[in-house]
C-alpha cells in the first residue's frame, strides 16, 4: 500500500543553496500574502481571519493567536510592539531553525501582515544569542527586504510602514518566556513578569506588545493569501493548520518534520523517522520538550499526534521537541540531566523555583551517587507540587512536571537506584549496539 | 570601548525613540565581540554613554550566560551536555575533550590556547553531540573530529 500523501503548509520547497534568498522566494510567490492583505483587507479582517483559521501558538502554550492579537486597541493612540520569539532553547527543539534558516522570508512577510493588523510601526525578532548560521540568514533576509522596499517605506500605496530589529540575547533560558524576553528587550536580567496586566495590555516598555512564536507568525502568510478553509483542512477540528516537530535522540532519521496534527504516533515514529537504532523497542517519548510529560512506549502504540490524544496520557504537543529514549536507558540519570539543567536556568526570581530546582537536583544527584534515601521520590514529588503554581512564570511548573512524568511511569527505577544503590540499566544514557 | 561609538550611534538610530535601555545588551555583545571578554573600563564607558544606572549593566552581565569578564582560550569549546547530546555521547566525548587538553570544563590551558566550557541545550538536538567553537556550531560530533580540531588549532597556533 502506497503511504498516505503528506501535505506541508510551510516545507513546500526544496531546499537548494539559494531557496532561502529573496529571489526564490519571491519566485514561489512570496509577498503576495502581505499585498494582498494591505490592498484588499482592514486591519480588523486580518485579526478576525487568524481568529477563524483557529492557529495556535507554536511555542508551546497552544493559545490562540488571534484572541492574543483581539486584545489590542487599535484606537488607542498609543504604539503597539509585536516580537518574533526565536529564542528557541527547550530542550529537544530545533524548528524553528528551520524557519530562519531556510524560509526567513516567510517570517519577515507574515511580521509585515501582523504588523499591519495591529498597527505597530516597530517590529522585533528576538533570536536566541548563541544561533550563528540562523542569525545570519534572518539578517541576511531582513537586508533584502529592506533593499526591495518591503521595510521601512510605506507598502502598496498605502501610508503603513514598518521597521524591524533582530535583537540578539545572551544565553538565558528564561528569556524564551514571553514577558521574560520582553525585559530583555528592555536591556534588563531576563525576569518574567506577573500577570495581569496581559502582555497585549501592558509589554515592551509598558505598550500593548503581541508576542507570537515564529513558527506561528510564519503560518499567518499562508492563513491570508489561502484563507482559513484551506488552513483548517488540515489537521484536526481543535488543532488545525500542521505542526512542525523537531526530532532526536535515539531515533534513525532525527530532523525537522512538518506533521499534520491527528496522525498516528507511532506510524510517525517507525515509518517517518526510521525507528529506534539496532531495531531497540521505544523506552519512552519527550513529545513536545522537556517540559512535556513522557510518554511510554506503549503509549506511542496507542495515541495520535494531537494535543487532545496526548492530553488523555497526559502529556501535549507543547514545542514540537520530540525526544526518543531507547529501552535500555536509564530513567534515573535522564532526570538527573534535566534537573541539572533547570537548576541552571532559574532566573532566581521566585523562591520556590530558586530553591526548589536546588533541592531537586542535589537529591537526584544524591541518588545517582548511590546515597539516595527511601524518602527521596516522594520529596521530589513534592517539591514538584510545591512549585506548580506558585511561581511568576511556568518554568517552576514545568520542571515539576518533567520529574512527575518520569516518577510517575518509571518510579520503578527510581527505586531500584536507591534499594541497590545502583542503576538497573547500568547509567546508561546511549543507545549503543550490544556485544 | 570608544572606537565602537559610532556603531552604536548607527544601532541607536534604528530603535525607537526611548529605547536606550535596550542597547545594554546589543552594546556589551559587541564589546565582548571586540575585547574577548568586558572589562571594567567597558562597563565605565556604557554606563556613560547610554546613561543607564551602573547596575543595569552588571545585573545583565552576571545574569546571561554569554557574557564574561574575564578572557577564555583564544580556541574556546563549549560543549552541550542536554538530554539529547547525553543520549548521544555527550558525556564521553566532554570526557575525551577534557583528557585530551588537560583540563576540565570551566579552565583554560597554561599556554591560553584552549579553554573548555559545558552548555546546555543548544538548539542542535538533530545532529547532537554538538560543541561550539568561538561561536560556531560544530554538529555530529565524535572523538575523531574532537581530535581534529584541536590538532588543527594547535598547528596554527604553532605556526
Amino acid at each position: 500500500m502506497n503511504a498516505p500523501e503528506r501535505r506541508n503548509l510551510l516545507m513546500t520547497f526544496e531546499v537548494t543553496p539559494t531557496s532561502h534568498l529573496l529571489a526564490d522566494f519571491r519566485a514561489r510567490g512570496g509577498y503576495a500574502a502581505v499585498e494582498k492583505a494591505l490592498r484588499t483587507m482592514t486591519p480588523k479582517e486580518i485579526t478576525e481571519e487568524v481568529t477563524a483559521s483557529g492557529i495556535q501558538g507554536r511555542g508551546g502554550a497552544n493559545f490562540s493567536a488571534g484572541r492574543k492579537w483581539g486584545v489590542i486597541n487599535l484606537s488607542d493612540g498609543q504604539p503597539h510592539y509585536l516580537c518574533a520569539n526565536a529564542d528557541e532553547g527547550e530542550p529537544g527543539t530545533f524548528k524553528d531553525r528551520w524557519i530562519l534558516e531556510n524560509a526567513p522570508h516567510l517570517l519577515l512577510e507574515s511580521m509585515l501582515i501582523a504588523a499591519y493588523a495591529l498597527q505597530v510601526r516597530h517590529a522585533f525578532i528576538y533570536i536566541r544569542g548563541e544561533f550563528d548560521l540562523p542569525y545570519r540568514r534572518i539578517a541576511g533576509a531582513l537586508d533584502e527586504a529592506y533593499a526591495a522596499g518591503y521595510y521601512g517605506k510605506p507598502l502598496f500605496g498605502t501610508d503603513f510602514t514598518c521597521d524591524l530589529i533582530v535583537y540578539r540575547g545572551a544565553g538565558s533560558y528564561v528569556c524564551g518566556e514571553a514577558s521574560g524576553l520582553l525585559s530583555s528587550l528592555e536591556g534588563k536580567r531576563g525576569y518574567p513578569r506577573n500577570r495581569p496586566p496581559r502582555l497585549t495590555v501592558r509589554g515592551l516598555y509598558q505598550r500593548p506588545t503581541v508576542v507570537n512564536n515564529v513558527e506561528t507568525l510564519s503560518n499567518i502568510a499562508g492563513i491570508i493569501m489561502d484563507g482559513t478553509e484551506a488552513f483548517k483542512s488540515f489537521g484536526t477540528r481543535k488543532s488545525p493548520g500542521t505542526r512542525l516537530v523537531s526530532i532526536s535522540g535515539h531515533i534513525n532519521k532525527p530532523g525537522v518534520y512538518e506533521v499534520e496534527p491527528g496522525r498516528p504516533f507511532r506510524e510517525f515514529i517507525f515509518d517517518t523517522c526510521g525507528g529506534v537504532p539496532h531495531g531497540r523497542k521505544v523506552k519512552a517519548i519527550i513529545p513536545g520538550g522537556i517540559s512535556t510529560k513522557v510518554v511510554t512506549g506503549e503509549e506511542v502504540d496507542r495515541v495520535r499526534l494531537d494535543n487532545e490524544d496526548l492530553a488523555t496520557v497526559g502529556s501535549g504537543m507543547g514545542s514540537g521537541g520530540m525526544v526518543v529514549i531507547a529501552e535500555g536507558t536509564c530513567m534515573v540519570r535522564l532526570l538527573q540531566v534535566l534537573l541539572r539543567f533547570y537548576h541552571h536556568e532559574s532566573c532566581g526570581q521566585c523562591t520556590p523555583c530558586r530553591e526548589g530546582m536546588g533541592w531537586m537536583h542535589r537529591i537526584i544527584d544524591r541518588i545517582v551517587a548511590g546515597e539516595g534515601r527511601p524518602e527521596d521520590i516522594e520529596q521530589l514529588k513534592k517539591i514538584s507540587a510545591w512549585n506548580d503554581g506558585n511561581t511568576i512564570c511556568g518554568m517552576g511548573d514545568a520542571a515539576g512536571y518533567a520529574a512527575l512524568g518520569i516518577l510517575a511511569k518509571f518510579g520503578d527505577e527510581f527505586e531500584h537506584y536507591i534499594t541497590h544503590k545502583r542503576s538497573r540499566h547500568d547509567g546508561n544514557l546511549e543507545c549503543r549496539a550490544s556485544t | 570601548m570608544k572606537h565602537l561609538i559610532a556603531e552604536f550611534d548607527q544601532l541607536r538610530a534604528r530603535l525607537p525613540a526611548g529605547f536606550d535601555s535596550s542597547m545594554v545588551l546589543p552594546c556589551l555583545r559587541r564589546i565582548q565581540e571586540d575585547r574577548g571578554y568586558v572589562a571594567d573600563s567597558d562597563i565605565d564607558g556604557l554606563v556613560e554613554y547610554l546613561g543607564v544606572p551602573r547596575i543595569q549593566v552588571e545585573e545583565v552581565l552576571s545574569f546571561y550566560g554569554q557574557f564574561r569578564r574575564a578572557p577564555v582560550g583564544r580556541c574556546h569549546i563549549e560543549a552541550c551536555r542536554n538530554i539529547s547530546c547525553s543520549l548521544l555521547g555527550a558525556e564521553r566525548l566532554i570526557d575525551h575533550l577534557s583528557a585530551k587538553l588537560g583540563i576540565r570544563p570551566g579552565q583554560t590551558t597554561a599556554d591560553g590556547q584552549f579553554s573548555l566550557a559545558t552548555v546546555e541545550c543548544m538548539a542542535s538536538c538533530g545532529t547532537a553531540p554538538m560543541v561550539v567553537v568561538n561561536g560556531k556550531y560544530l554538529e555530529s560530533m565524535d572523538a575523531a573530529k574532537v581530535d581534529a580540531l584541536i590538532d588543527a588549532n594547535r598547528v596554527r597556533a604553532a605556526e
